[in-house]
């Protein structure tokens, strides 16, 4: 489907705003991160839809399409990030939802971060991340740095 | 084309038939053209128009209340009884925006995760952007479209609310209000304002001490009013729970069937079509006046130049005004 997104097509009106969901996926009860990163966000003026805990992949994206959102943040800290960020890609791609971008954080090791940004994560942002780092990444559009 | 499309939809990969999609019950189009709303984008007018023949069939229920009061649990609630009666449910979820930086942490939905799946159920939250009322000015609009997409009944919640944020009774049929126990003594009970509006009252948190004082209450503040053809219920729940809800919706039901039979229903659905006449002229208006006040214009420039702060706000507001007509004889 020919959806013209704000981040691939550049716009961004008066009344336009980013929309991103964040979740924390699986049977992962750590939450402290990601409602500081929602927060950030939302400081940074962007519409974060707060999902909650124990998401399952379909569950996150058929709450990113229902909310439109122009990216998805997922937080995890189980060791699942293997299977459930892919799952979640996968689905997006089988729903043509392909341009909803998806971003990650929490306890993510190194090697694991490349594979998943090899599969089309944008950003994998670890423990120590400044809050400053995620709005700049919010404002290069959900791109990672040069 | 993905397997989460209704099956005969075919999709123009450049140009998207949102109406047409919308009308064939597809998810995409519905929350891609509540965006346009949100975003006031002109296509959403011309959308909103297009499917007008398509709406006035959902029921209209509007829940408010103060903030932590239970509203987004008792919507949660409700949609499963809706459900469990086997009809499909729109949600809209208002959280307010930052004045400062327009961001917002819309967390409406953590509530309401259990239904994500169920595709009878489409859930949208939405950032108020700046319109006060507790709603956003796109929400006449996302129940327009919701409605045109088929859903049989439409729950609009406000953000948290004081006293006097009243917009949700023009946009609903039946409004339901969701206090707390110990919110208040006698005198607030017979304050004007929200209490006046309520079809239905659900003292939630029933499971705590003082619900059934605070049910008192509002009953004395009822009973006082003067009479009306609807008596609105005063129900005791717990919406996390689960105790209570089925009265609360046989209530909403109740409300729904009185309209219906009163002619209640069109009367309301006048006053919502004359109330939503205003907002869109203030809202365009309110556009103007900002472009006027901000832009190049005699009025901005000498706003900008105001070196003595001694402009009169009411001369500055008539030639705002002024420059309206001005501009429509040029047309």
């Amino acid at each position: 489907m020919a959806v013209e997104k704000k981040v691939a097509a550049g716009r961004r009106g008066a009344h336009q705003k980013w929309r991103v969901l964040t979740c924390k996926v699986g049977l992962d009860g750590h939450d402290r991160g990601v409602k500081v990163v929602s927060r950030a966000l939302r400081d940074a003026g962007v519409e974060v839809i707060y999902a909650g805990l124990r998401q399952t992949p379909e569950m996150v994206v058929e709450a990113a399409i229902q909310e439109d959102v122009d990216a998805i943040g997922v937080s995890l800290h189980s060791g699942a990030h293997m299977t459930l960020i892919p799952r979640i890609l996968e689905l997006l791609k089988e729903r043509d939802a392909s341009e909803i971008i998806v971003f990650g954080g929490g306890i993510i090791p190194e090697d694991d971060a490349l594979e998943l940004k090899r599969l089309g994560v944008a950003e994998i942002f670890g423990p120590g991340t400044s809050l400053q780092a995620i709005v700049e990444f919010v404002n290069r559009g959900f791109q990672q740095a040069a | 084309m993905g397997p989460g499309y209704t099956a005969g939809v075919s999709y123009d990969e450049s140009e998207m038939n949102l109406a047409g999609d919308l009308l064939a019950g597809d998810v995409r189009a519905l929350a891609r053209a509540i965006s346009l709303a949100e975003d006031r984008d002109p296509q959403a007018t011309a959308l909103v128009a297009e499917l007008q023949a398509h709406t006035g069939r959902a029921h209209l229920v509007g829940v408010t209340g103060s903030p932590g009061g239970g509203k987004s649990t008792l919507v949660d609630a409700l949609v499963r009884v809706i459900r469990e009666r086997g009809r499909t449910v729109g949600v809209i979820a208002v959280d307010p925006s930052s004045p400062f930086t327009g961001g917002a942490v819309l967390g409406d939905r953590v509530r309401m995760s259990r239904h994500t799946l169920d595709k009878g159920v489409f859930i949208r939250s939405m950032g108020a952007r700046g319109h006060l009322g507790g709603l956003a000015a796109a929400t006449r609009e996302a129940i327009h479209l919701l409605d045109a997409s088929g859903r049989d009944v439409i729950v609009v919640e406000t953000v948290g609310v004081g006293q006097s944020e009243l917009e949700i009774s023009s946009l609903c049929d039946t409004v339901v209000l969701v206090l707390m126990p110990e919110s208040g003594d006698a005198v607030q009970s017979i304050k004007a304002g929200i209490l006046e509006i309520a079809d239905v009252y659900v003292v939630n948190k029933a499971d705590l001490s003082g619900a059934e004082k605070a049910r008192r209450l509002i009953q004395d503040a009822v009973a006082m009013a003067p009479k009306k053809p609807w008596q609105p219920p005063i129900l005791l729940a717990s919406a996390v729970k689960e105790e209570g809800i089925g009265p609360v919706w046989e209530a909403i039901e109740s409300h729904r069937a009185f309209l219906r039979q009163s002619g209640g229903l069109e009367e309301r659905r006048r006053e919502r079509l004359k109330q939503e006449v205003i907002a869109l002229v203030a809202e365009s208006a309110r556009d103007d006046a900002r472009r006027a006040v901000e832009g190049d214009t005699p009025v901005g420039r000498l706003l900008r130049d105001n070196r003595n702060g001694r402009l009169n706000p009411y001369s500055l507001a008539a030639d705002v005004r002024a420059m309206r007509p001005a501009r429509g004889a040029e047309n």
